[in-house]
C-alpha cells in the first residue's frame, strides 16, 4: 500500500533523497544494499522524522549499513554484538525516539546472542533487523552460527552444526513481532518493515541476505539462487498505516487482519494454508518443518501487538530522562537534611 | 592495671547470617552517642550464612579510624574460630568467651570472662531458630558493662534501629539486659573503658557506598545499570532505594530515573553509553571482574567520546581473588582500560565525604570531557561504617558540558562533531532528538575524522589521537586537586590515596613522636595536577603508600615524572585486610634506616 504522496513528497514534506545516506562501500550486488533500499523506502513512506530516529548497529558488513541511510539521523555503530545494550540505554533515556537497529548473523547469533536474547526478553521497543547471510564477510567467509546443516563454504568445508534460528529464539522469549524475509523480495520486506516500525516492542526481522562474495556458490544454502528457489512465503502482506482509512477487499476467509497498538493494520492474504500469526506454537512448528523441508518460510511468523513494552514497568516521567532540568533531578535541601538527620540518630 | 580510656579495639567473632549486624551497630552508635569517636570494620567471607565473620569496633579519642593491627578486647562467639581468635590476642587483652568454645592454652596475663550466652538467651527467646539471631545482643549487654558503655545509650541506639518492629525490639532489649545483669553480678570492669566526651556532636555514621549513592542522587543521576557484584552491589541498591524514595512523584508514581539490572557488566556499561549518548546522566557500579568485562566498551567511549561514570569498588584480585576483602589494585587497569592508546580520568575518594562529592563531580567531568570517569573506591571505604561531618547541599548547578541545542545550531553554518573549536581538545556534541538538520552525526569506534565520517587516513587518525591527548591535559585543571600538608623542615614526604589515608594520618603522628617529621600529599585524581610534581620535587624522598603488590600508583608517577622516579619509595600492603598505621610506620622506619646507612 503506497501512502498519499504529492510531488514525490511524503506526509511530512520530505523526499526519498532526505532518507538516503552515504554511498555504500559493500561489494557490488550485496543483499545488504537491497535491504538498505527497503529501509530508506519504508522510512520515507512512514514519514519518519529523521531527527527522531536513532540508527544503531554492532560490527560486521551489516552493521556498516546505517551509514548508508538516514544521514540526518544520529547513528551509533557500537562494538561487536553489543548493539542491544546501547539500544536499551538510548530508548530509556529518550522514549520519543524511533530506534532502528541493524545487525548481522555473527553479530546477533554468535558474539551477541546473550544481549540479543535479553533485549527480546525485556521487549525494548526497537526494529531489530538481522541481515543474515550465514557467513562472516569482513573476515572473509568463515561460517556463522546461522549456517544451515550441510551448507558448503567457499573453501569447500561443509557445516555440520545446527543453525541458530533467531526467529525461533525470539518467539520462545515472547517477542511480539517476529518476521523473516528475503533481501531479494522488497515487495514483501517493505510492508514488514513498515509494520515493524509501528510495533511497540522489540520487532525482530530476520532477512536472508546472500553474500555475493563468500556465500553465493553452488552448495551454499544461502546463495541467491537457492534462497529464491526455496523461499516459501506464508502470505501476501499489506500494511495500512493508522493515518489512512483504506479497506482491503478480500473475499471472506481469504485473509486475516491484525491491528497494531498504534491503530495501524496488517492484512495477511492467504497463499496456501491458513496461517494464524497469533499462535506461537504453530509458528515454531512452521519454522521447524520449513527447516526439515529445506524451505525458507518467510512472512510475519508471530505477532502479539499487545505485549507490554519494557518501559511499562519503569513508570518514567513523560519528559525524556535525557532532557530533564536540574530542578527535577536534584532533590531540595530538605531531603538532604532529612537523610543526614536519620544518619545521626540511626533511625531509618 | 590503669584503665586505658577511649583508646582500644574490640574484635567480635561470630557466624555469618547470625544477626550480628544489629548488635555491632547498636554498640557503635551507643559509643558515638557518648561523644567518643568510633569506627567499625566488617571482615566477612564470600558466603551468606554459616561461615565465620568478624567485626572490629575501634574507639579512639584522637579520632583514628584505620584498622588497628592488634585488638584489645575479643568477643569469641564462634567455636569454629575461637582457638585462632584467642591465640591472636596479645598480653593484657580481655577475652569474653562464649562458654564452651574451644580454647588454646591462655597465658595468665589475659583476662578471661566465660559467659553462658546460650543459657542467658534461652528464657528470653523460646524459639530456637530466633535465638540464634538474638544471642549477639547478649554480648552487647556484657560488653557495655565491661567497657563502660552507657546502657541508656545502648537502649536509645537499639530503639532507633528497631523502633518500627516492637516485638523484635522487646526481645533484643531483654537480651541486652540479661547480658548486662549477668556481667554486673559476675565480672569486673575491664581496663579498657569508654568515657563520655563531646567529640561527636552532629556527626553522622555512613558507609561509603551509601555516601556515593547520595552524591549521585544530588548530582542528578537519571540512569543506572548494573550487574550484582560484591562489594559494589550496596552502592547500586542504596541508590535505587534513595531514588525510589525521593525521585518518584508520590502522586503520579512517575520516576525521573531508571534503574536496570543488566545481564552482565558488558551490557551494564553498554546501556550507560547508550543512555549518556542520548543525554542522560548515566552510571554503573562494579568491581574487579566486572571492570575487566567493561574493557572494550570503555575504550570505545574514550575514542568515540561518550560520557560514562563507572564506580569501581575495588576488591582483591586477580580473577575472583578474595571477593570480600579490600585492595587498591585496579589503578593501572582502570587508568588504561582498553586496547590501543587510552588514558582515562580516575577519581580517588579517601573518605565518605569524598564519595558523596565525587558522586556529583564524576558526572560533571564525564559530560565536560565526554569520556568515561572511573571512581576508584574500595571495599573498606564502601562497605564499612565511617563517622563524618554531615554532607553539604551542593551550591553549584551541574556542568553538562558542550552540548549544542537546536537554537545553538541555528546560529552556526556547520556542525562538526569532533572539531576542536576552543583549543582545549574538547569538541561539541548534539543529542539525538535535536530538531535541526545539522544535528545528526555518526558515532563509531572505527577511524573517524572531525566530521565523524569514516576514515583510515594516517594523518587524520594521528590528529584525532593528539587531540584526545590534549583533552586529557585539559582535564588536569578540572579534576579535584590533592590535599597537601607541607611540614617545614620535613625531608620525608608521604603520598597516599583512597582508604590508605586514615592509616597514613595515624602513622604520621606515630612517626612524629619517634622524631620523623613528614609532609603529606593526599592524591584525589589522575591525571596528576602540578601540585603533585612540586610536592615530590620539594621532598628529599617520598613514600608512596598503596594497597597493592605492584606499586601501581608509584608506577603511574614514574611514567609521568621519570626525572623524579628515584625519589619514590613504595610502601605496599596487600593481604586483603585494610592497611593499618603500624605497618606503615614499620616499613617507613625500616627504609629510613637504610637511607641513613647509605648516606
Amino acid at each position: 500500500m503506497t501512502p498519499v504522496e504529492t510531488n514525490g513528497k511524503n506526509r511530512i514534506g520530505l523526499t526519498v533523497a532526505d532518507y538516503r545516506g552515504a554511498k555504500s562501500t559493500l561489494c557490488p550486488g550485496c543483499g545488504h544494499d537491497a535491504i538498505t533500499g527497503s529501509i530508506i523506502q519504508a522510512a520515507f513512506e512512514a514519514g519518519l522524522e529523521p531527527h527522531r530516529v536513532a540508527k544503531l548497529s554492532g560490527i560486521g558488513c551489516s552493521s556498516k549499513t546505517p551509514a548508508y541511510f538516514l544521514s540526518r539521523s544520529h547513528g551509533f555503530n557500537a562494538v561487536h554484538g553489543r548493539m542491544p545494550s546501547i539500544a536499551t540505554g538510548v530508548f530509556v533515556a529518550n522514549r520519543a525516539l524511533t530506534l532502528l537497529g541493524v545487525s548481522g548473523d555473527g553479530d546477533t547469533a554468535s558474539i551477541g546472542l546473550g544481549q540479543f536474547l535479553h533485549l527480546v526478553r525485556r521487549n525494548v521497543p526497537l526494529l531489530y533487523i538481522v541481515e543474515n547471510n550465514g557467513v562472516y564477510g569482513l573476515t572473509k567467509g568463515q561460517f556463522s552460527a546461522t549456517a544451515d546443516v550441510g551448507t558448503k563454504a567457499k573453501s569447500g568445508r561443509v557445516n555440520e552444526l545446527m543453525p541458530i534460528d533467531v526467529c525461533a529464539l525470539a518467539i520462545e522469549l515472547g517477542c511480539g513481532f517476529v518476521a523473516r524475509s528475503f533481501s531479494g523480495d522488497p515487495k514483501q520486506l517493505r510492508p514488514i518493515l513498515r509494520a515493524a516500525l509501528s510495533h511497540r516492542g522489540t520487532a525482530v526481522v530476520d532477512v536472508i541476505s546472500p553474500c555475493v562474495t563468500f556465500n553465493n556458490h553452488e552448495g551454499s544454502t544461502k546463495s541467491y539462487l537457492n534462497v529464491k528457489e526455496h523461499d516459501a512465503p506464508l502470505h501476501d502482506i499489506t500494511f495500512i498505516p493508522r493515518y489512512e482509512n483504506i479497506e482491503v477487499d478480500y473475499a471472506p476467509g481469504e485473509s486475516r487482519e491484525v491491528t497494531l497498538h498504534d491503530g495501524s493494520r496488517i492484512t495477511l492474504k492467504k497463499l496456501g494454508e491458513d496461517y494464524d500469526p497469533g499462535d506461537a506454537l504453530r509458528a515454531l512448528q512452521t519454522i521447524h518443518h520449513g527447516r526439515q523441508e529445506d524451505k525458507f518460510v518467510t512472512g510475519i511468523l508471530y505477532l502479539d501487538p499487545d505485549k507490554e513494552p519494557f518501559d511499562q514497568d519503569l513508570r518514567l516521567a513523560e519528559e525524556p530522562l535525557a532532557t530533564l532540568p536540574l530542578e527535577r533531578v536534584r532533590p531540595p535541601k530538605e531531603v538532604l537534611d532529612e537523610v543526614m538527620a536519620s544518619l545521626m540518630t540511626g533511625k531509618s | 592495671m590503669a584503665a586505658t580510656n577511649n583508646d582500644f579495639s574490640t574484635h567480635v567473632a561470630t557466624v555469618n547470617g547470625s544477626g550480628s549486624q544489629t548488635a555491632n551497630t547498636t554498640l557503635i552508635r551507643a559509643i558515638l552517642q557518648m561523644g567518643v569517636p568510633v569506627s567499625g570494620k566488617n571482615l566477612f567471607p564470600s558466603n551468606i550464612a554459616g561461615l565465620p565473620t568478624w567485626f572490629t569496633i575501634r574507639v579512639s579519642e584522637r579520632g583514628y579510624v584505620a584498622r588497628k593491627r592488634r585488638n584489645d578486647v575479643l568477643v569469641a562467639m564462634n567455636p569454629e574460630t575461637s582457638v585462632e581468635d584467642i591465640s591472636a590476642m596479645g598480653p593484657g587483652s580481655i577475652l569474653i568467651l562464649n562458654e564452651g568454645v574451644p580454647t588454646p592454652r591462655i597465658p595468665e596475663d589475659r583476662t578471661v570472662y566465660k559467659i553462658p550466652f546460650n543459657k542467658l538467651v534461652e528464657p528470653i527467646v523460646p524459639d530456637a531458630k530466633l535465638r540464634k539471631l538474638v544471642i549477639n545482643l547478649v554480648y552487647v549487654g556484657v560488653a557495655a558493662h565491661v567497657l563502660g558503655v552507657d546502657l541508656e545509650e545502648v537502649d536509645r541506639s537499639l530503639s532507633a534501629q528497631l523502633g518500627r518492629k516492637p516485638k523484635a525490639l522487646d526481645m533484643n532489649r531483654a537480651a541486652v539486659k540479661a547480658g548486662a545483669e549477668y556481667a554486673a553480678q559476675h565480672l569486673q570492669p575491664a581496663p579498657f573503658r569508654v568515657e563520655r566526651r563531646g567529640k561527636t556532636s552532629g556527626k553522622i555514621l555512613i558507609e561509603g557506598n551509601q555516601a556515593a549513592a547520595l552524591g549521585a542522587m544530588f548530582g542528578g543521576v537519571t540512569f543506572l545499570s548494573w550487574y550484582p557484584i560484591t562489594p559494589s552491589s550496596s552502592l547500586a541498591e542504596s541508590l535505587q532505594a534513595y531514588l525510589e524514595r525521593y525521585r518518584r512523584d508520590p502522586k503520579t508514581g512517575e520516576a525521573t530515573f531508571a534503574v536496570i539490572q543488566a545481564e552482565d557488566e558488558i551490557a551494564a556499561i553498554g546501556m550507560v553509553l547508550g543512555a549518556s549518548w542520548t543525554g542522560a546522566r548515566a552510571m554503573t557500579t562494579t568491581s574487579g571482574p566486572g571492570l575487566s568485562l567493561m574493557t572494550e566498551f570503555t575504550g570505545f567511549a574514550y575514542y568515540a567520546e561518550v560520557p560514562a561514570v563507572i564506580w569501581d569498588i575495588q576488591r582483591v584480585g586477580p580473577s575472583t581473588g578474595l571477593p570480600t576483602r579490600t585492595s587498591q589494585a585496579d589503578i593501572l587497569s582502570a587508568a588504561f582500560l582498553s586496547h590501543g592508546d587510552t588514558k582515562h580520568i580516575l577519581l580517588l575518594p579517601a573518605t565518605v565525604e569524598d564519595c558523596y562529592a565525587f558522586g556529583m563531580k564524576a558526572f560533571d567531568l564525564a559530560e565536560r570531557f565526554q569520556t568515561p570517569i572511573f571512581v576508584l573506591s574500595d571495599l573498606d571505604i564502601g562497605m564499612n561504617v565511617w563517622m563524618s561531618e554531615p554532607f553539604h547541599y551542593p551550591e553549584k548547578p551541574w556542568d553538562r558540558g558542550k552540548v549544542l541545542a537546536a537554537e545553538d545550531l541555528a546560529k552556526v553554518a556547520t556542525f562538526e562533531r569532533y572539531r576542536d573549536k576552543d583549543g582545549d581538545g574538547i569538541p561539541y556534541r548534539t543529542l539525538p532528538g535535536t530538531d535541526h538538520p545539522l544535528a545528526g552525526y555518526f558515532t563509531r569506534g572505527s577511524g573517524h575524522d572531525e566530521k565523524a565520517a569514516y576514515t583510515e587516513s594516517a594523518e587524520t587518525y594521528a590528529r584525532v589521537m593528539d587531540r584526545l591527548a590534549k583533552k586529557y591535559e585539559t582535564a588536569r585543571s578540572f579534576v579535584p586537586p590533592p590535599v597537601v600538608d607541607r611540614v617545614p623542615g620535613a625531608e620525608v614526604g608521604i603520598l597516599g590515596f583512597g582508604s590508605s589515608h586514615w592509616a597514613i594520618v595515624e602513622a604520621r603522628d606515630l612517626l612524629t613522636v619517634e622524631g620523623l617529621k613528614t609532609s603529606y600529599l593526599l592524591l584525589k585524581a589522575v591525571p596528576f595536577t602540578n601540585d603533585v610534581r612540586s610536592f615530590i620535587e620539594a621532598c628529599d624522598r617520598v613514600y608512596v603508600v598503596e594497597q597493592n603488590r605492584d606499586a601501581q600508583m608509584a608506577s603511574l608517577l614514574t611514567m609521568e615524572y621519570p626525572d623524579l622516579a628515584t625519589k619514590l619509595r613504595p610502601v605496599l600492603h596487600y593481604d586483603g585486610l585494610p592497611i593499618d598505621a603500624e605497618s606503615v610506620v614499620e616499613r617507613i622506619k625500616e627504609r629510613e634506616r637504610v637511607e641513613v646507612l647509605t648516606r
